[in-house]
């Protein structure tokens, strides 16, 4: 740490975001998550958000533990619950840009009623759900978005469910931005992520990872090469597609791109709004903490 | 410091507990709230929601009360002093994020206006049932602050104490009403601004890179920040470090867990608030609190008037539990009546402390109406004859 | 007497809490006097029975809840059946006397005072939402509890704006006619 770069060594351009002193992380080699962290700390290089003015919460799994090694204030709350912890935290902060980050099970299952009202009203926050089939921090059981007929430890025939359209999902309930790419489309997903960090409102983008560990294995996919393999092969990028026609199944082809981009005033816009129409200069706008 | 003169209203009012509450929260700086509807206790977020526009708050109606009782804290977190309110049901959901509050030190005040339980039980009618779930709900252990008022002015006054105690000791505090207490109207007399002592969060003085979120720098409090200023903080639901970060081992579990615990336990004496009335030389005194103690006032006054010689204690605070408290009354009086609006929760607090020094008895109910002074005047001669 | 016991008692939609909320006003904020207000009421927000108890007080009130009542406002039937058992010897009946019907279950001594609430709201001043107010006026002249013009100010207070005048309007004719009631 004490070790001041050089022109020889120089910095990775992700240890800015980083808490260096918590790596080596607790993520399994070939895990997507990282992947999808290296792309948020180089999107945020893109933008003009100052750091102090950035928070990311988390829920609880993988994913969650994104909040404990980025260096900004962050909060690593309860499963499922980033989202209305990060609802209060962004009404009380409208400076500040807050990122919720974790993945498919804590957003939409135990978390899907949070997030589906935050999209309605269309909180400004950014939602990066990392969504790699499955519950990793307990051993690899079915989620709301592990394909019908893939192996999980709760479903040892096959998944027999129907899963969630992600995408299509949060835009049906308002989101502003939506996009989706692969852990192997880091150019795209890091101008996705600077598009959403950069968008006032509701945007969520899903990114899909691997989890050569417990998903791939169970399911003698390979590793997380194969993985990365499979996404390079079967993806085909379609901006703008109807997001009704972007459902996954079992190591199908994958629709990526930006797929909603539709600005409209966010809670706080239509709460000052509604408040200015009906008591005019009796209205007292909540400007931050002083 | 003081209150806002700009959001306090000044003057005698003749309002029910649960405005009197919104009124209390507001004087004592809370401008967040979060909550969802339930009987008894929507009154408060229904005045809160006409009142904050107007004083620069937010209130937000959010989706269920698992996501209240954790929007409020992001909103804490965020700078602002918050509270969520309700009842039954709606308490038991936000069980978990009680446990989030006390493990990330967060000063959140839970208001929970009880009603008679368990599950949807009785959503109009009163209880004191909640007692014990408020200091054991939660998975794990942990310690809050719980007040219990008794009065349309109490609950303006003591919501105040509830959010300067909650600012001073960084714990979950549960401001315990009951339906009777919500939906009574009475005599609230406001007073002005200046005459309100507020307790301002109080930011640590260290600067960044010199601080850590939870290190013990003096007392036996961590010094707080908000998001935005530039510490870059992480806090989590793990057993953690001072630094926040997760740490999890047997060692760390015991440092972390102990402090939490006697940060409250250490000031059980400072947090006692009661009332207490001709207990000494009494052949029975009554312990009650809340609406009940209203009750048990009454029968306790008829009791004397028969020439019976009857103390009374009535508790405000209900957690932490002041044993001290309890056994001085033992000393004091030839045997103790517990009554409460549950089938016997606290008796089993006074039991312990007072161990077979004297007798404790019980008046119970299984809620759904206040027990009648008749019935306590009645024990009173039973257990005196 | 330092405290007294009073038992409002209708149907929902009569404005029973209304009434008893006016009452608690007035005594505890412009007499600076002591009330609390105590409600029931059924499932159904109109037509089941509702009930208020007050208590008026020059000091605080410890118990807010009627076991006795010194002042009865009956407004059904029901509500007379109900708790006429609960008057005290020498209290005082206010009742809708073309609603309620007082009988030999009243306590010796007590007084009653009736009039026709209702009707007078409804076909004399046009308004049958106006009835609580008709009888607490009427309320205020016979037992001299609360001063009329504190009974006033806290109508004032209490209402939609905008319909003051009328509603005091009410009030007035309630307290006129209890007062030829008394003399």
């Amino acid at each position: 740490m004490s070790d001041a770069p050089t022109n020889s060594t120089p910095t990775n351009p992700v240890e800015k975001l980083l808490r260096m002193e918590r790596i080596p992380h607790i993520w399994c080699p070939g895990c997507g998550v990282g992947t999808s962290v290296n792309c948020f700390a180089r999107a945020l290089d893109k933008t003009d958000i100052d750091y102090d003015n950035l928070h990311v919460v988390s829920g609880i799994g993988c994913t969650g533990r994104v909040a404990g090694y980025v260096n900004v204030d962050s909060f690593h709350t309860t499963h499922g619950r980033a989202i209305p912890f990060a609802t209060g935290l962004a009404i009380a902060r409208p400076e500040a840009k807050v990122v919720v980050y974790s993945g498919d099970g804590d957003l939409f299952a135990i978390g899907g009623n949070h997030l589906i009202h935050a999209a309605r009203r269309n909180i400004d926050m950014t939602v990066i759900c990392v969504n790699n089939f499955t519950y990793g921090m307990t051993g690899g059981q079915v989620t709301p978005t592990t394909p019908y007929s893939a192996k999980a430890t709760t479903t040892p025939y096959g998944n027999f469910e129907d899963t969630f359209n992600l995408p299509n999902l949060v835009e049906s309930c308002g989101a502003v931005y939506v996009a989706r790419w692969t852990v192997y489309h880091v150019r795209k997903l890091i101008k996705s992520m600077t598009k959403a960090l950069n968008t006032k409102g509701f945007s969520f983008i899903e990114v899909i990872a691997q989890c050569p560990t417990l998903y791939q294995r169970r399911n003698k996919l390979g590793d997380g090469v194969m993985a990365l393999q499979y996404y390079k092969e079967r993806s085909t990028v379609q901006n703008g597609a109807p997001t009704v026609d972007v459902g996954l199944d079992y190591q199908s082809d994958i629709i990526v791109g930006e797929f909603v981009d539709k600005p409209r005033p966010t809670f706080m816009d239509k709460y000052n709004t509604r408040m200015t129409e009906i008591l005019g200069n009796k209205f007292v706008p909540y400007e931050g903490v002083k | 410091m003081k209150a806002d003169p700009a959001a306090v209203a000044t003057g005698v009012h003749f309002i029910d507990g649960n405005e009197a509450c919104a009124e209390g929260a507001i004087a004592a700086g809370c401008r967040f709230a979060a909550g969802y509807p339930i009987t008894p206790s929507t009154e408060v977020v229904e005045h809160i929601a006409k009142r904050f526009p107007k004083l620069g708050g937010v209130f937000i109606q959010m989706e269920d009360e698992i996501a209240s009782s954790i929007c409020f804290q992001g909103a804490i977190w965020g700078g602002m002093k918050a509270m969520t309110v309700t009842s039954g049901p709606g308490l038991s959901l936000m069980m978990e994020h009680v446990g989030l509050a006390a493990m990330t030190e967060t000063p959140s005040v839970f208001v929970d206006v009880q009603r008679g339980g368990p599950s949807t039980g009785l959503p109009t009618l009163p209880g004191q049932q909640d007692v014990m779930q408020v200091r054991w709900g939660s998975h794990g252990d942990y310690e809050v602050i719980a007040l219990a008022p008794n009065s349309p002015q109490e609950c303006f006054d003591h919501i105040i104490t509830a959010f300067n105690l909650a600012e001073q000791y960084r714990v979950p505090v549960f401001f315990m009403m009951d339906e009777c207490i919500g939906h009574m109207l009475g005599k609230v007399r406001i007073p002005e601004a200046n005459q309100i002592d507020v307790r301002e969060r109080k930011f640590t003085e260290r600067p960044p890179g010199q601080y850590l979120p939870y290190e013990i720098y003096s007392g036996d409090q961590p010094e707080m920040v908000r998001a935005g200023m530039g510490y870059r903080i992480h806090t989590t639901g793990l057993t953690h470090d001072a630094r926040g970060y997760p740490e999890m081992n047997a060692q760390a579990q015991d440092k972390l867990i102990r402090r939490l615990c006697n940060k409250v336990l250490d000031h059980t004496e400072e947090l006692t608030l009661c009332e207490s009335d001709q207990i000494d030389g009494s052949d029975v005194t009554i312990i009650a609190y809340g609406i009940t103690a209203r009750v048990a006032a009454y029968a306790v006054e008829q009791a004397r008037q028969q020439g019976l010689k009857v103390g009374q204690l009535r508790l405000i605070t209900l957690w932490p539990f002041n044993d001290r408290l309890i056994r001085d009354v033992a000393q004091n009086t030839r045997s103790i009546i517990v009554a409460e609006m549950n089938l016997g929760q606290m008796v089993h607090e006074v039991r312990r402390a007072v161990g077979d020094k004297v007798p404790v008895h019980l008046i119970d109910s299984a809620g759904g109406a206040i027990i009648e002074p008749e019935t306590i005047l009645a024990k009173i001669k039973e257990v005196v004859s | 007497m330092s405290q007294t016991e009073i038992r409002i008692c209708g149907l929902g939609g009569q404005g029973v809490i209304m009434a008893g909320m006016i009452i608690g006003r007035a005594a505890s904020i412009y007499e600076d006097r002591f009330a609390t207000l105590v409600q029931s009421f059924g499932p159904e927000a109109r037509g089941s029975e509702c009930s208020a108890q007050v208590m008026v007080s020059d000091v605080a009130i410890a118990f807010p809840y009627i076991r006795t009542s010194d002042i009865f406002v009956a407004m059904s039937q029901g509500a007379y059946d109900k708790f006429v058992k609960e008057m005290k010897d020498d209290s005082i009946l206010v009742y809708e006397n073309e609603l309620v019907f007082p009988d030999d279950q009243m306590p010796k001594g007590a007084k009653k005072f009736g009039m026709p609430g209702t009707r007078i709201a409804e076909d004399e001043l046009g308004r049958r939402i106006v009835f609580n107010m008709v009888m607490i006026g009427f309320f205020t002249a016979v037992t001299k509890l609360i001063d009329v013009e504190a009974m006033r100010q806290a109508v004032q207070n209490s209402v939609p704006p905008g319909t003051e005048e009328f509603n005091l309007k009410a009030f007035n004719r309630g307290y006129e006619d209890g007062l030829a009631q008394v003399g």
